[in-house]
């Protein structure tokens, strides 16, 4: 029952693993790993469902009887282009926000927003005490 | 030409996606911004009378199954036109359309002239993205599209001019792709129980199975996923500053159409796919709704009116219209459902004319900061009485389109004889009256700063698709012929009622 089981173990443990990284960390980068590492344990969910024992390749030959179920391969084949380019994007967008913030720490970020916020209404209430 | 023309007609189902992503492609080699302007606005344009001609399709001779590159469904991917989808692509293609009609325009100020045509590719993948979602019959190929349209959409959002918008892009990215990931796992195991990928298929197969606890698990993940994805209370954490940050144009997007997609993907789950009576009555769906709903009227209503970013006030202002339609949606009647459908029809004609509005502001200011408005009300006048009718849409005012869904929304409660809930939906109004009124006092009441520079009103590239749609907004609010009779026909075919 445990062993037989095993891979949707591994698939829920890392699936926590990345999911944790991702609400725990500040660290912009550290949370892009953990959203990869949610998103592979997906894949290996999918691929462990089509496995079927004792079946082997599906290549149309004579001595072939059983086979793993193709079909979730080639779907996570997509799902992995997917995870992929969302990887790449949120990278891209790491960078730039390195470059406007000069940081990439999820606090130093907020402060920072928080600051200009505050600036831009003390000075719009200055404008308006001017004003009356 | 003409003669190939009902040849085409049986490919419209895959042409209504193809075209647009075909289009995104081609942008990169008309490569100046003005020309990819005027082909993304056809493109988006013949999306629309592609939708025009499904709807009629659908509404005279039913149900439309197209099989992807002929191979048979199940197996095959399938595109399935009902009366509901038919309805949500024309709802995503009419907006589209109009909103493109300011772009140029608006961009200009926002995003620096080398990113136009990035701009414009973008967008077109979005639009293929949300199309591909509403037409597909496949649950796998609805991941597939759903990233489609949410990538190009975190890339669309950081490009506002300020640096937030990067911040908000980042938080969106995050929380979609979990989203997302959820949608992936709940089909994983669907498809683990019953060895498929069509909808239809699906929905014959998963009763049989419906009492184990994989099942439960996968409408589990599904539910919470699309919820991320629709911005549900207390799920909404992406929405605010995603949409305050965007440039103009995109926030009046997807404010129109990128939620009502997560809708209608709930709606397609839970009614199609579950099937009702695993949806409501095997699972307390309907009370858990019903609180997050209201919740998210009010909570978010409040936080609206506290907010000095107009963009921002508006943002929390669409989540707590989400509200509604999730309210509409948990009765579970067809007229909750068609209150519902009406509502994602209105309230997108509605969200789409105020921010397509406030893009003018912005074009003439630089900022939607509510101390700029002061005296805008003389300075833009078309503009601003574009935002006022808006909002009185939006608090649901009698003529306008606003009080058409809400009075569907009412009957659905009271046929239900939850009056209590019907009380409560009239004060979340109330808190619409309150945060439109902050804007309109400060517009027209208040004389403008001393320092502030007179502005002149907006060009006519915003006017006339602003003002489209607020005539748009008040038709359908005294000529509810069409909009109701869509709406209820499709709410009655997934009841499974006939007329």
């Amino acid at each position: 029952m445990l062993m037989g089981l095993f891979n949707h173990w591994v698939v829920i443990a890392l699936m926590m693993i990345g999911l944790y990284i991702v609400i725990a960390h500040g660290n912009l980068i550290k949370k892009i790993v953990g959203l990869t590492l949610f998103q592979t344990s997906v894949f290996i969910f999918y691929i462990s469902m089509a496995k079927v024992n004792g079946g082997t390749a599906p290549i149309l030959a004579d001595d072939i009887i059983q086979y793993s179920n193709p079909l979730p391969h080639v779907l996570i084949l997509t799902a992995i282009v997917v995870g992929i380019a969302t990887t790449a994007l949120a990278l891209s967008l790491v960078v730039r926000i390195k470059e406007t913030y000069g940081s990439i720490e999820e606090e130093n970020i907020q402060d920072q927003d928080n600051q200009t916020f505050e600036q831009s209404n003390s000075q719009k209430d200055s404008k308006q005490e001017k004003q009356a | 030409m003409i003669a190939h023309l009902p040849a085409l007609q049986v490919h419209l189902p895959v042409l209504q996606v193809i075209i647009p992503l075909m289009a995104a492609p081609i942008c990169l080699i008309l490569k100046r911004a003005h020309p990819v302007w005027l082909f993304a606005l056809i493109t988006s344009g013949l999306a629309f009378v592609i939708s025009v001609l499904l709807l009629q399709q659908v509404m005279t001779s039913g149900v439309i199954s197209y099989e992807l590159g002929g191979w048979q469904a199940p197996w095959g991917i399938e595109y399935r036109i009902d009366k509901l989808n038919a309805f949500v692509l024309l709802i995503i293609t009419s907006i589209s359309t109009i909103v493109l009609f300011a772009a140029q325009t608006s961009i200009e100020k926002e995003i620096p002239k080398s990113k136009h045509t990035f701009f414009y590719i973008l967008y077109l993948l979005s639009l293929t993205g949300m199309l591909g979602i509403v037409a597909t019959g496949d649950a796998f190929n609805v991941f597939v599209f759903l990233e489609i349209s949410s990538l190009s959409a975190y890339a669309l959002i950081a490009m506002g001019k300020d640096r937030r918008a990067l911040w908000a892009a980042y938080q969106y990215l995050i929380m979609g792709t979990i989203g997302a990931t959820f949608i992936l796992i709940g089909i994983g195991l669907m498809y683990q129980m019953t060895g498929t990928l069509n909808m239809e298929d699906l929905s014959q197969r998963l009763p049989e199975v419906a009492q184990t606890r994989t099942v439960f698990t996968a409408f589990a993940f599904v539910i919470v996923g699309v919820c991320l994805k629709l911005a549900l209370f207390p799920l909404h954490l992406w929405l605010p500053n995603a949409y305050a940050y965007a440039p103009s144009i995109v926030t009046a997007f997807f404010a129109a159409t990128a939620t009502k997609v997560a809708i209608y993907l709930l709606i397609r789950f839970t009614f199609t796919i579950f099937g009702l009576s695993f949806s409501f009555t095997t699972i307390p769906l309907q009370t858990l709704f019903m609180a997050l709903g209201l919740a998210g009227i009010f909570i978010a209503s409040t936080s609206a009116i506290y907010q000095k970013n107009i963009k921002l006030l508006f943002a929390y202002s669409s989540i707590a219209q989400i509200g509604y339609m999730i309210v509409g949606f948990s009765i579970s009647s067809v007229t909750g459902l068609t209150a519902t459908l009406l509502h994602m029809f209105n309230h997108a004609l509605m969200k789409s004319a105020i921010f397509l509005a406030l893009g003018a502001v912005m074009y003439r200011l630089g900022n939607v900061q509510l101390s700029s408005f002061h005296g805008l009300g003389r300075q833009m006048p078309f503009t601003m009485a574009a935002i006022v009718i808006g909002g009185l849409s939006l608090i649901g005012v009698p003529l306008t389109v606003g009080f058409v869904s809400k009075w569907y929304l009412l009957l659905a409660l009271l046929e239900q004889g939850w009056w209590p809930v019907a009380v409560l939906i009239l004060l979340g109004s109330v808190l619409a009256v309150i945060y439109v009124w902050r804007l309109v006092e400060v517009a027209y009441f208040k004389e403008p700063l001393s320092d502030q520079v007179p502005v002149k009103e907006a060009p006519m590239f915003f006017i006339i698709p602003i003002w489209t749609l607020i005539i748009a907004n008040i038709y359908f609010g005294i000529d509810t012929r069409l909009s109701v009779q869509v709406a209820q026909a499709a709410a009655m075919s997934l009841f499974g009622v006939t007329p």
